[in-house]
């Protein structure tokens, strides 16, 4: 079985949000970048799913050189390979689209995805590699299972699940539960800056969308503060006044 | 020209997200001086169907059928792909819900369409240019997106539009659409919905629980309190860590994002990665017995103390409220 992993390299989730250029870039300075939450868990479950000789995890990412150290951080977690399309991850178009010429040539039975990344948030990648490759893609999945040439997975809906069995090849993207973030160890920290990272020229396409400008959230005024014991003077505040209850 | 609206149901009968996303169509249709028209897939009622002409489509569009009864998101994607192209929708929108964030990119790329997901608000149209607010950085930013190709797909987060009814013809009409064998290789198993819960993304009122707590065992009081408001129940990441709640209540970052009108958040001291995913919500109320806690400082209404003697006041008075009401 072979599984490939789309990783992407997104700032710390401590990272406080600021923009810089009359807000239209993200100001970089002093980030932290890592390997995005989700794509970590989707790799997790690809190493535990492929252990013991049933595999082999390859991870791929859509960035310059400045992502490799990230990419290391994969190949220390447990991945075997790497493969970094070199180029500016402009939108979830272009990553897919990038990514799917590498898989027409390179077939894989899995890929997985995070269900989305914590920068941008499209949830996008999967679907469109999905319908790229034509082939099945399940959004956000929570549990994961492989059973010879089919994988049944859990998918979220709305107050619920949903059980989906899926026969190979086809793209999930992993949140919470498909598997426990695996923390890299020292022997796959040494045998990461040996293990292969091949480095694959961008294909170029039209782009279909463009960020034009950033606003964060507006500031919240004051707080209002009820008193421990005049629970129902809060109750009534937000009956009159906020009007919410 | 036209815009497109798939109706996403459950159970056959439509979530108020979908209504907003109606609404939400509706206003750029008129935007845009064209027609909306409705795409309705699965068994959904006439009285159902009604409904979407009163929120203004002037047609609807039906598909069902055995293969079409439950989500299939490579056969859903084909379905409202071919009803887009049969319209010349050139906008298509849809609720960025679990199922929503399934379809959209499928749909895009089907479309050669650039993909605007978690809108927030109308797009602005001016001249040739088309772009959308959309959220980012999990809840700490939004971004301005344009859409530079000829065909767009907006995917609206629930509770960021309104409802509003605008009567329109709404001409139910069968469509058949085109979906090909390979759109049905995933075949669904089994389906468990807890009908008795409201669902976390689509609540209106959220009561959310965290350390503070100390334990699962004391979550009777939130689940209480989130059945008297009509609320769904949520928590910070530590407790979800802990295992005290399922992974699906998780509120944050790198959880779910809500955007309810109101978000109860107890016992949480708001870690910069909670307050990322609540700060859509229209007022937040905080209690904690540290005043010093940073959730104080997005809060609207705070009441510094112990939650485990507010808490049973605050049902107390909530249920008072509701007889004298």
């Amino acid at each position: 079985m072979k599984i490939l992993v789309c990783i992407s390299n997104v700032p710390d989730t401590t990272t406080k949000i600021t923009f810089t250029d009359n807000n239209t870039q993200f100001n970089t300075n002093g980030v932290q970048f890592i390997l995005n939450p989700y794509d970590e868990i989707a790799l997790s479950r690809a190493i535990e799913l492929t252990e013991g000789g049933k595999g082999s995890v390859t991870v791929i990412n859509v960035g310059e050189a400045n992502t490799e150290p990230t990419i290391r951080k994969a190949l220390a977690i447990g991945a075997d390979d790497a493969v970094r399309i070199n180029a500016k991850p402009h939108d979830a178009w272009f990553v897919a689209y990038q990514i799917s010429q590498y898989v027409k040539q390179n077939p894989f039975d899995l890929i997985l995805t995070g269900r989305e990344s914590i920068d941008y948030n499209g949830s996008k990648v999967a679907g469109m590699l999905g319908e790229l490759l034509d082939i099945p893609s399940v959004s956000i999945i929570k549990k994961l299972d492989v059973d010879g040439d089919k994988g049944t997975v859990e998918r979220e809906i709305e107050g619920g699940k949903e059980v989906l069995a899926i026969p190979f090849p086809f793209v999930a993207g992993a949140a919470e539960g498909v598997a426990e973030p695996k923390i890299p160890n020292m022997r796959g920290i040494m045998s990461a800056r040996t293990k292969p990272l091949n480095v694959v020229e961008a294909a170029e396409i039209k782009n279909n969308s463009e960020i034009l400008s950033y606003e964060t959230p507006a500031p919240r005024g004051q707080v209002k503060l009820v008193a421990a014991n005049e629970a129902e003077k809060l109750i009534g505040l937000l009956h009159t006044e906020a009007k919410v209850i | 020209m036209s815009v497109l609206i798939y109706t996403e149901n459950a159970e056959g009968k439509f979530k108020k997200s979908t209504f907003e996303a109606i609404s939400y169509a509706r206003a750029i249709a008129d935007q845009t001086n064209t027609n909306l028209v409705a795409i309705s897939i699965g068994d959904v009622a006439d009285d159902q169907l009604n409904l979407i002409g009163k929120y203004g489509a002037d047609k609807v569009l039906t598909v069902s059928n055995a293969q079409l009864k439950n989500f299939v998101n490579q056969a859903y994607a084909s379905v409202i792909a071919s009803a887009a192209k049969k319209e010349s929708a050139d906008v298509v929108v849809l609720s960025n819900s679990f199922s929503g964030r399934g379809l959209a990119p499928r749909i895009g790329v089907k479309l050669e369409a650039g993909v605007a997901d978690g809108a927030v608000a109308l797009p602005e149209t001016t001249g040739d240019k088309f772009t959308v607010k959309k959220t980012a950085f999990s809840g700490k930013a939004f971004a301005t997106v344009q859409l530079t190709s000829p065909n767009k797909v907006i995917a609206l987060v629930p509770n960021s539009y309104h409802v509003i009814e605008k009567p329109a013809a709404g001409i139910i009409e069968a469509f058949s659409a085109e979906t090909k064998e390979s759109d049905f290789k995933a075949m669904v198993k089994e389906i468990v919905r807890s009908t008795d819960k409201v669902s976390l993304p689509d609540a209106e009122i959220v009561v959310s629980g965290g350390r503070g707590l100390k334990g699962p065992e004391n979550w009777g009081m939130i689940e209480e309190l989130a059945d008297l408001l009509g609320a769904a129940t949520a928590c910070s990441k530590p407790v979800s860590d802990a295992g005290w709640r399922p992974h699906s209540e998780h509120v944050g970052q790198t959880g779910i994002a809500v955007s309810p009108n109101l978000y109860i958040a107890i016992g949480i001291s708001g870690a910069i990665q909670h307050l990322a995913g609540i700060s859509s919500s229209k007022v937040i109320v905080a209690i904690n017995k540290d005043p010093e806690a940073p959730i104080f400082k997005v809060a609207d209404y705070g009441i510094v103390g112990d939650a485990f003697e507010v808490v049973p006041q605050l049902i107390a008075a909530v249920k008072e409220y509701k007889a004298s009401a």
